[in-house]
Parts: C-alpha cells; structure tokens; sequence
C-alpha cells in the first residue's frame, strides 16, 4: 500500500480513530480503566466459580437448592423455595435500573436526579445487604450450618426411618433430602413444636448419646437413625450423615465475596453521592463520569450475582 | 532513489508537532516540588521505572545469591559450610565433627525463595515493571501514564509485597518452603513443614500484593497505549516493545486474577479450615478433620496463571530484543507483521495450556491430549519470531556492543529452551522427564537466562535514556560473555543428568546408587553458577558506576534509533517534551531506506516514498 503525504492522508488520518491522537474507543481513560478492572474482577469470580463446579460435580451428592433456600422472614418454618432469593435479586437488578436512570440524570446535567437515583441505588444495595445478613444468620444461627459441617445432606440409598421406640417409621427414597437438626437450635421453648410441624418425629433428647432413633454428636445434631432397604448395605442400621463439606463453605465464600463487592460498591456509591451533593462535577469537565463510572462496577456487580444465582440456586 | 532526508527534531517536532498546552498553567510542578515527590512519591513514569529496575537488581542478587548456597550444596555435599554460619545463622548445624550443614527445611525454603523472588519479583517487576514504565509514554508520544497515581500505587504495592517477603526470610521457622508453586498440602497445613507456618503465611499475604500491584500496572500499561498515542501512532506503526507490552499487560490482567480466587481459597483453608484443597489428610498418624477437597484444583487455578505467566515473562524480552536487535542491525525487523501477529498468537495459546504442567498429577490422559496438541502449536509462532530476528541480522550491518549481544545471546537461548520445550510438551515423554533436571535446564534457558539476556539488553540499551550516561562497554562485553558460556555451562549438563532421571529439589545424591556418579557434574555446574554470580556482580557495579561515572551522553540519539524516546532531551523533564509532542508519520523501523542510514518516526515522508510498513 503506497501512501504519500498529502492533504488526503491528513484527512484519511484525522477519520480513523485507531491512528493516534485521540481515544479510539471514545472512551475516557477512567471508564476505560473500570472496564478493564472489571475484566478482570469477571475472571477472579470465574476462578471461584469454576472451583466451585470442579468441587460440586466430584461430590456424590450436593444438597438441593429448594429445600436448603426455603425460608422466609417472619413465616417461620413455612417451606416458601427460593422465594427470599428471588425478592434479593429483584431487589438488586432493580437497583441496576435506579443506577441507569442516575447516570442518564449525570448526563442531563440534573443534579437533583443524580442525587435521587443514587440514593435509591443505595437504599437497594443497603437492603440486598440486610436480606444476605438474614439468610446467612438464619443458616448459621438456625440451621447449625458453618463452612465447616454442612447439615443439608441427601440420602445415597432407600430406606426406613426409625421411631423413638425403634419401631420402622415413614419410608424413604434415595436423593432424599434432609436437614439434620441441632438440639441447640430448638432451646427456648418452642423447639419440639418446630421439629413436629416439620413433618419428622419429635426428638426429646437433650444430650449427646446414641438413642433407638437417631445419633446425637457432641455439637449436638441429631442425626437420624434409618434401616437401608436397597443396596449392597440393604438390613443395615444407619444414622443420616452429614452432606458435602464443600457446600457450606463455598456458599459462605462466594456469596460472601460478592457481598464484599456489594458492600464497596455502596461505600464508593455514597462517598460519589456526598460529592454529586457538593456540587464538585457541577465544575468538572468531565461532568458526572465519576458516576458513570461506578454505575459501571454497580452493573458488573449485579451481572456477577446473576450467575451466583444460577449455579448456587438454581443449579 | 529519493533523496537523502535531512531533519532536524526540534524544527519538525515544533512544526508538525501537536500542542496539548501541557506547559500552560504550569506555575510549579506540583508533583515535582520537593525531594519526596520526586525521587520517592514520584507520579512521573520513568522515576517508577527506575524504582522497578532498582529494586528489581536488589531481588535479583538475592534469588541468585540463593540460587549459589543451594547449589554449593549439591555441588560440594561433604564440604562444611560453616563459614556461613554468620549469614545463616541456625540453618546450619554445626555436628560434633566440626562440619556444618545446610539445614534441609532451609534448603528447601532456599528452592523456593529463589523460584518466587526470580518469577515474580525480577523477571516480572523488575522486567516488565521497568519497561514498560519507561518505555511505552516514551515510544507512543504520551507526557506520561494515563493515571500516574495508579502508577505510583503499583510499585508501592510492589515495594510492599517485597518488604512482606524480605521479613519472611527473617522469621525463626523459616520462609516457606513447599516450592513456588505453593502446592497444597504443603501450602494449606501449617504443620506440614516449618515453612508451612508464618514463611507461608507471609509469602501469600506479599503475592497478593504483588498481584495487586500487576493489575494496577497493567490496567494503566493497556489504557495508556490505547488511549494516548501521538497522532499519527496508529497500532501499526507502534514499535515492536509497545506491541509486547501492551500484550504482556492484557495477558497478566487476565490471568492474575485466577490466581488471586487460588490464593484466596488457600488462604481459607489455612485459617479458617476449608476444605477446598484438602481430603483424607493424615499427619504423624493423626487424620485430620478435612474432606472432599481437591489438590489438583489449586494446580489448575495456579497454573492457569502459572502458564500465561511464563509469557509475560518472555514478552517483553521479546519485545526488547526485536527493538535493540533492528536498531543495532541497522535494518528494519523482518517480517514486522508476522511479529506482532505471533505475539498475539503465543498470548492466546498461552491461555489453553496450563494443564501440560500437570501430565503426571492424575489428570486425564485424554484431555492431556488437548494440551499436548496446543502446547506444542506454540512452537510455530515462537519459530516465526526466531527466523524474523535471524532473517533481521542477515545482511546487517551490525554494530556487536553489549545490547547487540545479548539480544543475539537471547536468541540463542530462545532456540536451546525452546526446543527442550517440544520434548517436554509430549505427554509420553514427560513420563520420564517430568520433575528432573531436564525441566530445570528447559525453562531455566527459555525463560530465566532468555528473560534476563531481554532485559540486559534493554538496559545496556536504554541506560543512556534513563541516566544521560553509557554503560562501561568493556565490563559489559565481559559480563556478556561470562554469562552467556556460563549458562551454558550451567544448564547444557542439566539435560543429561535429567535425561538420566536425576530429581530436582533433591537435597542430596549421596543416598542413591543410580545418581551418584553425577557427582562431578554437579561440582562443576556449581563452580560455572559461582563464577556467573560474580559476572553478575560485576554488571551491577558497572551498572551503579556508570549512573555516576559512566561516559556523558552527547547527542538526544546516540544510537541512531527510530523510535520517539530519543527525541527527548537527554534528561527528559516531567511530561517528557519540552515543547509539543512529535507526530508520527512512519513505522518504527525505517532503517537503511533509499540511502538513508535511519529515518526517525517523525520524519514526513518524502514526496514519492512508500511507507515502510508493509
């Protein structure tokens, strides 16, 4: 390709973005820079999701998804599957949507909607936070669950429950799940009711031991005693083990990792909100980027919890 | 032929030149006001670069000097090493006899040390840190980074990092010693080994750092090419260092971070007791309460760094060499496309890889294939780049000074590692090699010696733009001699111990009948590595002399060079062109064209001349 310099060339130069000079994406060197952080923000997520595939396909078995997520604040033990969740998702892709409307206001050169928008976005966040903070108190402090013992396991073979008095009680199939339930978490009244509206036979004991029906550990869960009626083990006399380790403390990491970004988000969201109030991109030449910018991360963070959502709920 | 051009930089720069007003309201530079702001808090990018390569040395003569205590213990296990005791205080014991010993956790702590500080701290930091920084608002026409504060945090992250593992060595139950790839269990109990302790805590608590300080470097290397070229600079006419850059930087941001979810795990389950690395795990007969966890996940997530890391290791040397090389060939890189395209291809493949570092760790043989088949497809880009620079010296008319030597040394090196690579990028033959001295000579060659021939090229090339003085010619063609006979010297015997199925990160031979007659071996790769740290030693000095003493530069171009950074004043200010940037109006390797010896980038083409780059 010859090219001669002439006043062609100059104007051939001055339309093509790549040739120097001046941004070819048209972007700002800080939009771009958020861009690339968030590429590789998307790739440290991506590690923890594939860790998280690589751990759950080698298991036997993994708990599911409806029978761990189903409670509800203020319905006590009703059985109400993935519902929260859904409220949290709702709740932080709407927020996404408040944080587009404050960038198109920063475009507009609208103060006040600025502010508006970024304090719904805020209030979005806060509240996604508030309802992680309840789901993991009540698997923590409720359900016994920890990154270290997982009680949401399911059953490998068939089998039988057994009664309090040793007697064969309701029949079970294999992939069953169960809960196994702490004698602590039901201190203070109410627990024997709890256990009853549950479906499962009324567990008294109180102390660690091996009873007719079930297996009390040290840490106090209960683990259920069942007779196999398939399998190689069929005849056999069982207690319900706990399920995969993995469960708990993937769960707690990646939600927590992500709660993490969320919390900064909302930290970075209010420090921008006090200086859209100040006035300071009023005089900026570059207006309300700085909004734009962390509306950005706020979308990446909400894009990130969608495949959480996928693989740690619905999955 | 057209005629010879005459150009005078300041007249073109002035005349052609593009006024960003950077020197208006410019009353005090206020990141350049006092002694602190410039010299230690400096935002300006070749003050940052001197810090990486500075600091980058003072790494480098640790992780050798290490490299030397181990190797003089499997050179001369019967000697007594007491003598250093007062340096090594009790890692050597000292047994009734009078003879002291290298600890063996110590020797394994020095292993790793040595692997971690070179990788990362020299080959990565002190590399690609350096030029980078130097180079790319340099050579594309920027006044500096686009964000010189990011600029500034990535070394301070940096400096950081090394501080954290400096105390590492420093701490009673060692630094840690379970390789530097940090494989768990060894990595993830702290009662695996004395290492395993405070050492490993430290050492993931300083690589965090360390990745931190990548990423913000990176983030800013790619944004500052994209965004502030000079006019004219399109990404064709950009030299061939910006292009490795550039890439170098897109591959760390995209693999860095898979290493950060590895470490982060890791570090759960060291405090917290996870189980994401751990299963069935017994120590002293005692099983520990962990299961259903996976080793090999933390070697997939390592490694998927780990590979892209080798590449952005080798990059920029690849990068410095095909500069220094044209310029001193005083002809134009062959084949400057097929450059930059098999750039890009060794940066993609470098992603889909990794696993051929895990042949022999229980992953599927059927995948294996899968690995083996794009592992040894890198060859092909890699053999595109080393004909290039051989088809660029043919002909030429070379000048041999030091930069000239060690890019020609680099490419030897290149050739020798490269194609013990091919052996071992065969799944079936990694039976046999894997974990002997043939994998220590291969990428000991390709990517330690090679890397380090890169960036002492660049810096025997570039010192006159970072000091305003030369390098003492004389030490740096004994330095480059010593070096490139003693690599040799070093790693060539290394195959035929490996070959012979020797281990590496043995402590000692003297147990095993099959590998003891490699005694003699070993004693002389021992004296050759001795020898070579000195050489080293010497560079140094001539490297801290020359900044004082060296030879005053005279010209803004003393080496005739194309690129742009040599149109700066011999000590660039802040903003790097007094006046207005240059434009660009041709590829970087316009050399021997139409009777002329070099015609600079911001040089307009003649009536009639066709542009050089296609």
């Amino acid at each position: 390709m010859a090219e001669t310099i002439s006043s062609t060339e100059v104007v051939e130069q001055d339309n093509n973005l790549w040739s120097g000079g001046k941004p070819p994406m048209k972007a700002s060197y800080g939009k771009l820079m958020m861009w690339y952080f968030l590429l590789s923000d998307a790739f440290t997520f991506a590690g923890f999701l594939i860790g998280y595939g690589a751990l759950r396909f080698s298991m036997p078995n993994w708990p599911v998804p409806e029978k761990v997520f189903n409670k509800f604040p203020f319905t006590g033990e009703a059985n109400l599957p993935l519902i929260f969740v859904t409220f949290m998702t709702f709740v932080l892709l709407a927020s996404s949507f408040t944080m587009m409307r404050a960038v198109q206001e920063g475009h507009n050169e609208n103060r006040k909607g600025v502010i508006n928008w970024m304090l719904l976005t805020i209030i979005g966040g806060f509240t996604f936070l508030g309802c992680q903070a309840w789901e993991w108190t009540t698997l923590i402090a409720k359900e016994y669950t920890s990154i270290h013992v997982n009680p949401f396991g399911r059953m490998t073979e068939d089998g039988i429950f057994l009664n309090a008095d040793g007697s064969e009680g309701e029949a079970f199939e294999a992939g069953y799940s169960y809960l196994i339930h702490n004698i602590n978490a039901h201190e203070g009244g109410h627990g024997e009711e709890a256990t009853a509206d549950h479906g499962e036979a009324a567990v008294s004991h109180s102390h660690p031991g091996d009873y007719p029906d079930a297996l009390i550990d040290e840490d106090g869960y209960i683990h259920r005693k069942f007779k196999v009626t398939s399998g190689v083990d069929a005849g056999q006399v069982k207690s319900a083990p706990f399920g995969p380790k993995a469960f708990g403390a993937l769960f707690f990491f990646i939600t927590g990792f992500h709660g993490f970004h969320v919390f900064s988000g909302v930290l970075f969201l209010t420090i921008i909100l006090i200086n859209v109030i100040s006035g300071i991109y009023v005089a900026r030449k570059n207006g309300y980027e700085m909004v734009e910018k962390i509306g950005l991360y706020w979308h990446f963070v909400d894009l990130v919890w969608v495949f959480v959502f996928l693989v740690y709920y619905l999955l | 032929m057209a005629e010879v051009i005459k150009y005078e930089p300041e007249v073109l720069i002035e005349e052609q030149g593009f006024d960003d007003h950077f020197h208006e309201h410019h009353h005090g530079d206020k990141y350049q006001s006092n002694f602190i702001t410039t010299y230690i808090f400096s935002q300006d990018h070749k003050i940052i670069a001197r810090q990486f390569l500075i600091t980058g040395i003072f790494w480098a003569i640790i992780g050798a000097a290490m490299s030397v205590i181990f190797r003089l213990q499997l050179g001369f296990p019967e000697e007594s090493m007491a003598w250093l005791k007062p340096i090594l205080g009790q890692w050597i014991t000292i047994g009734d006899d009078g003879v002291g010993h290298l600890s063996q956790d110590f020797y394994y702590a020095l292993v790793t040390m040595h692997g971690t500080i070179i990788v990362f701290f020299v080959l990565t930091a002190g590399l690609s840190g350096t030029f980078s920084n130097l180079l790319i608002p340099l050579q594309i026409g920027a006044r500096d980074m686009a964000s010189p504060f990011l600029n500034m945090l990535s070394y301070w992250f940096f400096f950081l990092a090394s501080v954290v593992m400096f105390l590492s060595l420093f701490v009673s139950t060692g630094p840690f010693a379970g390789g530097w790839t940090a494989y768990p269990p060894l990595s993830a109990l702290p009662q695996a080994s004395s290492g395993s302790g405070t050492g490993m805590t430290l050492w993931l608590v300083s690589l965090v750092f360390f990745v931190v300080s990548v990423l913000l470097g990176g983030i800013n290397y790619i944004t500052t090419v994209l965004n502030l070229r000079t006019k004219g600079m399109s990404l064709w006419r950009m030299p061939l260092t910006i292009w490795a850059f550039l890439v170098t930087a897109i591959i760390g941001l995209l693999s860095f971070p898979v290493l950060v979810s590895g470490f982060l795990l890791l570090m759960f389950d060291r405090i917290l007791g996870t189980s994401f690395y751990l299963s069935d795990i017994y120590i002293a007969g005692q099983a520990l309460d962990y299961s259903g966890g996976s080793p090999i996940l933390y070697q997939h997530l390592f490694w998927f760094l780990g590979h892209p890391e080798v590449y952005i290791i080798i990059l920029p040397a690849m990068g410095i060499v095909s500069e220094v090389m044209s310029v001193h060939a005083r002809k134009p890189i062959f084949g400057y496309r097929a450059m930059v395209l098999s750039i890009l291809a060794i940066a993609f493949l470098s992603f889909i890889v990794w696993a051929h570092h895990m042949f022999m760790a229980g992953v599927n043989p059927f995948i294996s294939n899968f690995f083996v088949l794009f592992t040894l497809i890198i060859a092909v880009p890699s053999a595109v780049k080393v004909f290039n620079w051989i088809a660029t010296l043919y002909g030429g008319n070379l000048r041999l000074n030091t930069p000239m030597l060690f890019s020609i040394g680099f490419v030897s090196m290149f050739i020798s590692g490269g194609l013990t690579g091919i052996f071992l990028g065969n799944s079936a033959i990694d039976i046999q090699m894997h974990d002997t001295y043939f994998v220590v000579a291969h990428f000991h060659i390709v990517m330690g010696v090679a890397a380090f021939f890169g960036m002492f090229a660049g810096i025997y090339h570039w010192f006159p733009k970072m000091f305003g003085r030369f390098m003492n010619e004389t030490m740096g063609k004994v330095h480059f001699w010593f070096t490139m006979i003693g690599a040799y010297a070093i790693f060539w015997p290394m195959h035929y111990i490996g070959m012979a199925g020797v281990p590496r990160r043995y402590y000692s031979f003297d147990q095993f009948d099959a590998f003891r007659h490699f005694a003699v071996m070993n004693k002389f790769i021992t004296i050759s590595a001795i020898i070579v740290f000195f050489v080293q030693l010497l560079f140094v000095f001539n490297f801290f002399y020359s900044i004082w003493k060296g030879k005053k530069v005279k010209t803004k171009n003393p080496w005739g060079a194309n690129t742009l950074e040599w149109t700066t004043p011999i000590h660039p200010p802040h903003g790097n062109w007094p006046g207005k940037i240059p434009t660009v109006h041709r590829w970087a390797y316009d050399y021997a064209k139409d009777g002329n010896e070099f015609i600079p980038q911001y040089v307009p083409l003649a009536e009639g001349e066709e542009a050089g780059d296609h």
